[in-house]
C-alpha cells in the first residue's frame, strides 16, 4: 500500500466517524459507537505488539484496567481532573509495560503468552485486596466539563474518535519506521532479525510501551462513558482482552484496518445481542464472542481484511529473473591483510555432543577463507558462536582487536560482521525489497535512506525486478541472492556466508561463486562454509578444515586436498590405504 | 511458629496438590503429544464438576465414584471436539502460528462452555454435601479433612495409572512416539492424527475426573473454569511444558504455594503467592523445573 493511501484511510475512518456521530439521535446508539471506537483503539493498541512483532498477549486488558482505576482513583481521592489523571494513568500503564516486559520478553512464544495472562489477574486481587472493589466516579456538577461528565452522549464518541484517530495515527507511524520493519521481521524469524542487527528486546520493549498508552487512555474513557462504576472484573476481566482478540482477530491482525473492521462489525452485533437477550440467556454476549473466534481460526485465520485483500497469486513470470552480471576480471592475488578475525580456542559442549573442541584461526582482512568439513563437523555451531547465537565454553573470539565473545548477534551485526544461512531464513511476509530493507536498517534509522540502500543492494545481485514480490515465488537461488543482499544492506566488513551454493544448480554455482567475488573485489572479508571442497577450491584463498569439531587443517586449498588427514576424514581410511596420500584426486577440483 | 502449625499447612497443601496434579497431567499430556495448549481444559473440568453433583443427586453415586464414572463420556467427548474442531488448525502450517491458532480456538471453545453453562444451568453455585466433606482425620497432632484425603488418594491413584499406561502398553508407546517425531511414526504405521485426538481425549477425561474429585469439597458453578485453567497452566510451565511427571509435581507445588501463601499473607491473595512463584520460575528456569531448554538453532 502506498503511503499516501494509508493517510487517506485514516482520513476517511475520521470522516465517517464524525458523520455517523453527527447522524445518530438515539443515546443507545450513540453508547454503540464509543464502544466501536474504543475497542477499536484498544485492538490497536493489542495488535502493535502482537499484531507487527507477533508476541501474542493474553494480558493486554492490565493496562485498559489500569488506565481506567489510575483516572478515577486520582478524581475520586485528590479531586484530580480526569483530563489529566488519564495521562497519569498512561504513564503508569507504559511504566507497568516496561516493569512486565523486562522480565517477560525473556520468554519465548507461547511462553510469554502465558506469563501475560498472570498480570491482570494479579492486578485484578490487589484492586479487591486494596478495597477497591467498586470505584465510582465522583459526581461534579459544577465543572462538568472538567471531570469528563457530559450529558451529551455525542461528547464520548468524539473523545473516542479522537484517540482511536490518534492510535491509527501512531500505528502508521510505526508501521513505517524502522521499529515498525524491525518488529515485522521480529515476528517471521526473531534470528534472522537478529543476525540482520534487529535489537529484539528492545524493539519488543518499545512496541509494549508504545501500545500500554493507547490501551490505558481507552480504559480511562471507557470508565467515564460506559462503567461509572469501575470493578476489578470490568476492567482487568476475561471479556476485556476477549473482546480485544476478537476485533482483532475477526478484522485481521497486523494491519491498521483489521481492528477497526472487526470492531466495526462485533460491537454492534454483541451489544444488540445483549441488549435484546441479555436478560434471558445471561451469557449470550460470551457465546458469541467464544463462537465467533472459533470460526474465524478456523475458516478465517488470517482474518476478513487478509482475506478480501489477498492478491492474485502466481504472476506468471516471462523473462529469467537473475540478470548475472558481469564477472569481473579475476583478481590478482590478495597480499593478506591484518588479522580482523581472530578466534582462539573455542570449544563448544551440546548435551553429551562435543560440537567444536579448540578450534583456533584468524581470518585477514580481504581474504576469501574456507571453512570446510563433513557433515557434523561443527561448522554451522561455529558461524553460531561467531555471531552470537551461542555463547562458546571456552575461548575467545576478537574483532578488529576488541573482544567479540558474549556479544549478542545484533551488535555483533552493527559491528560489521553480516551472516547467511544454511537454509536461507527470509521474512515470508514482506516483500522482497523488505527483507533487504531490515539489513539495512542496521546503521540508520531514516526509513528514505535505508530504502535507497536497500534497492541498491537488490540490483547488486541482479533482483531490482523482484522487489515488489513476495520471497514465496522466488527460486532457491534468488532467495540465496536475497539474503546476501540483505546481509550485504547491512554494509558488513567481513560476512559469514554459510553453504551458499548448497542446492544450486551448476549455472547457479556459478553466478553465486561470481557474486562472492564480487563482494570480495568490494572490500568485504567473506568467510564460507561448505561440505564440498570442489566448490571451495576455486573459491577461497585459504581453507581451515574441521572434523568432529576439532581443526584438522588449514592453508592453500592445494595443500590443504594433499592432506592425508583430510582425505581421512572424507573418504575413510580404506581409500587411503590403497591409494596413498599422493592420491587425492577426488578431492581436487 | 509452632511446627505443627506449619506441617498442618504441608499437608493441606499437599492434598489439595494432589488433586491439581490431576488436572495438570491432562493439560501436560495434550500439550506434550500435540503441542496444543488448551484454554478449555478448565472448562472440562467444570463440566466434570458438574457431571459428578448429578450423577450425586440425581443417581445418589458417590462423588469418588461418579467422578470414575466421568472418564468415558469426557474420553468421547474429548475426540469428538478433536475431530470437529482441533484438526481444522493443524498440520501443514508454521507451527508457531499453528500454535497460536489452536490457543485461540480454545480459548473461543472455552468461552462457549463457560457462557452455555451459565445460561443453561444458571450461575447459581451448588455443591454436594458430602457428610464426609465436614469430617477430619485426626493423624497425630494433624487434621486431614476427609473428602480431601480421598480425592488426593483417588487422583494419585489415577497418576499413577497414567503413568503406567504411558510407559508399558503398546497404545502408550504409540502417543509417546507419535509426540517424539510426528513424521517418523507416521512412517512406523502410527496413525498420528488418530493419536492425537487419543491424547485430547485422555487429557479431557483427566481434567474432567479431576473436577469430579474437586466437586465433593468445592462449590460448583459455571465461572470456576477461569481460575483453575490459570493454576493448571502455572503447574505445567513449573514442571517443564509438556513433561508430564513434571505437572504432576507442579500441580503438588501449586497446592503447597497456595498453602503456605496463608502463613505470609491474607486469604484474598492466595493465588498472588502462585503467580509469584510462576513468574519466578519463568524468569529463572523458562525450561521449567523439568524441561529440557531447546537449542536455540
Amino acid at each position: 500500500m502506498t503511503r499516501d493511501r494509508g493517510w487517506l484511510g485514516i482520513a476517511a475512518v475520521g470522516v465517517i466517524g464524525l458523520v455517523l456521530s453527527l447522524a445518530l439521535t438515539e443515546h443507545y446508539h450513540h453508547r454503540i459507537l464509543t464502544l466501536v471506537f474504543l475497542w477499536a483503539t484498544m485492538g490497536l493498541a493489542w495488535n502493535i505488539i502482537s499484531g507487527y512483532a507477533g508476541q501474542i498477549s493474553f494480558g493486554h486488558q492490565a493496562f485498559f484496567g489500569i488506565g481506567a482505576y489510575v483516572t478515577v482513583l486520582l478524581a475520586a481521592k485528590l479531586h484530580l481532573t480526569p483530563w489529566l489523571g488519564m495521562l497519569g494513568g498512561a504513564g503508569i500503564a507504559v511504566l507497568a509495560a516496561l516493569l512486565i516486559g523486562t522480565p517477560t520478553f525473556r520468554l519465548a512464544g507461547i511462553y510469554f503468552g502465558l506469563a501475560t495472562l498472570a498480570y491482570p489477574l494479579i492486578f485484578r486481587i490487589l484492586m479487591d485486596f486494596l478495597g477497591y472493589q467498586e470505584v465510582a466516579i465522583p459526581m461534579v456538577r459544577d465543572h462538568p466539563v472538567r471531570f469528563m461528565q457530559f450529558e451529551e452522549p455525542r461528547t464520548f464518541d468524539l473523545l473516542a474518535l479522537a484517540l482511536l484517530a490518534a492510535t491509527l495515527v501512531l500505528s502508521r507511524l510505526i508501521e513505517t519506521s524502522r521499529l515498525g520493519y524491525s518488529l515485522r521481521a521480529i515476528k517471521e524469524n526473531e534470528q534472522a532479525a537478529e543476525a540482520m542487527g534487529v535489537d529484539a528486546f528492545r524493539c519488543k520493549m518499545a512496541a509494549y510501551a508504545l501500545s500500554a498508552a493507547p490501551a490505558a487512555l481507552a480504559g480511562a474513557i471507557y470508565a467515564h462513558a460506559i462503567l461509572f462504576v469501575v470493578t476489578p472484573d470490568g476492567v482487568f476481566g476475561v471479556i476485556a482482552i476477549v473482546q480485544t482478540l476478537t476485533v482483532c482477530l475477526v478484522g485481521g491482525v497486523g494491519t491498521l484496518w483489521g481492528p477497526v473492521i472487526g470492531a466495526a462489525i462485533m460491537i454492534p452485533i454483541s451489544e444488540i445481542l445483549d441488549a435484546t437477550a441479555g436478560d434471558r440467556f445471561p451469557g449470550i454476549q460470551g457465546v458469541v464472542y467464544g463462537a465467533t473466534l472459533m470460526a474465524i481460526m478456523m475458516w478465517a485465520p488470517e482474518g476478513l481484511f487478509w482475506r478480501l485483500r489477498r492478491r492474485p497469486a502466481g504472476v506468471a513470470r516471462t523473462a529469467p529473473a537473475v540478470h548475472s552480471p558481469a564477472d569481473p576480471a579475476p583478481l590478482p592475488p590478495v597480499a593478506p591483510g591484518p588479522v580482523v578475525l581472530d578466534v582462539r580456542g573455542i570449544s563448544k559442549t551440546f548435551i553429551g555432543l562435543q560440537a567444536l573442541a579448540d578450534v583456533s584461526f584468524d581470518v585477514r582482512e580481504g581474504e576469501v577463507l574456507g571453512i570446510i568439513g563433513p557433515n557434523g563437523a561443527g561448522k554451522t555451531t561455529l558461524f553460531n558462536v561467531l555471531n552470537g547465537f551461542l555463547l562458546p565454553d571456552r575461548g575467545e573470539v576478537r574483532w578488529l582487536d576488541a573482544p567479540l565473545t558474549g556479544r549478542p548477534p545484533h551488535v555483533v551485526c552493527r559491528r560489521g560482521i553480516g551472516r547467511t544461512f544454511q537454509v536461507v531464513r527470509f521474512f515470508p511476509h514482506l516483500t522482497v525489497l523488505e527483507n533487504v530493507l531490515v539489513g539495512a536498517f542496521a546503521h540508520g534509522a531514516a526509513p528514505a535512506a535505508a530504502r535507497e540502500h536497500a534497492r541498491a543492494a537488490l540490483a547488486r545481485v541482479g533482483l531490482a525486478g523482484q522487489a515488489d514480490t513476495l520471497p514465496a515465488g522466488l527460486t532457491t537461488l534468488e532467495l540465496r541472492l536475497m539474503e546476501l543482499a540483505r546481509c550485504l544492506a547491512t554494509s558488513p566488513r567481513l560476512v559469514l556466508l554459510d553453504e551458499p551454493l548448497a542446492g544450486l544448480s551448476a549455472d547457479g554455482v556459478e553466478l553465486m561463486a561470481a557474486m562472492i567475488r564480487r563482494t570480495r573485489a568490494a572490500g568485504v572479508t567473506v568467510v564460507i562454509i561448505e561440505h564440498t571442497i570442489q566448490a571451495l577450491v576455486k573459491l577461497a584463498d585459504r581453507l581451515v578444515v574441521l572434523d568432529h569439531g576439532r581443526r584438522l587443517a588449514e592453508g592453500a586449498p592445494g595443500e590443504v586436498t594433499r592432506n592425508p588427514a583430510v582425505i581421512e576424514a572424507y573418504l575413510g581410511k580404506r581409500w587411503l590405504a590403497r591409494h596413498g596420500p599422493g592420491h587425492a584426486a577426488p578431492l581436487r577440483p | 511458629m509452632v511446627a505443627s502449625e506449619l506441617a498442618q499447612y504441608v499437608v493441606t497443601g499437599l492434598l489439595v496438590g494432589g488433586v491439581y496434579a490431576l488436572m495438570s497431567i491432562g493439560l501436560a499430556l495434550i500439550f506434550g503429544i500435540m503441542r496444543v495448549v488448551n484454554f478449555a481444559q478448565g472448562d472440562f473440568m467444570m463440566l466434570g464438576m458438574y457431571l459428578t453433583f448429578y450423577y450425586a443427586v440425581a443417581l445418589g453415586i458417590h462423588p469418588l465414584l461418579g467422578a470414575l464414572l466421568s472418564i468415558p463420556p469426557f474420553f468421547v467427548l474429548g475426540l469428538l471436539v478433536h475431530r470437529a474442531f482441533l484438526v481444522r488448525v493443524t498440520g501443514g502450517g508454521d507451527p508457531n502460528r499453528e500454535m497460536d491458532a489452536q490457543l485461540i480456538l480454545t480459548l473461543g471453545l472455552s468461552l462457549v462452555i463457560t457462557n452455555a453453562t451459565t445460561m443453561i444451568l444458571s450461575p447459581m453455585p451448588r455443591s454436594i454435601n458430602a457428610p464426609y466433606a465436614s469430617r477430619a482425620f485426626e493423624v497425630g497432632p494433624l487434621l486431614l479433612n476427609q473428602a480431601r484425603s480421598y480425592s488426593f488418594a483417588t487422583a494419585l491413584l489415577l497418576a499413577a495409572a497414567v503413568y503406567v499406561f504411558l510407559t508399558r502398553t503398546d497404545l502408550g508407546k504409540a502417543l509417546r512416539a507419535a509426540a517424539d517425531d510426528p513424521e517418523a511414526a507416521g512412517y512406523q504405521g502410527i496413525d498420528v492424527r488418530t493419536m492425537h485426538g487419543v491424547a485430547f481425549g485422555i487429557g479431557v477425561a483427566l481434567v474432567a475426573a479431576a473436577g469430579g474429585l474437586l466437586a465433593s469439597y468445592h462449590p460448583i458453578e459455571p465461572t470456576v473454569a477461569v481460575n483453575f485453567i490459570v493454576l493448571m497452566f502455572v503447574a505445567v510451565v513449573l514442571g517443564g511444558l509438556g513433561s508430564i511427571p513434571g505437572a504432576f509435581v507442579g500441580g503438588i507445588v501449586i497446592g503447597l504455594v497456595q498453602s503456605l501463601t496463608l502463613l505470609l499473607l491474607p486469604l484474598q491473595l492466595q493465588n498472588v503467592g502462585v503467580f509469584v512463584a510462576f513468574l519466578i520460575v519463568l524468569y529463572v528456569r523458562p525450561q521449567g523445573l523439568f524441561g529440557r531448554r531447546a537449542r536455540t538453532v
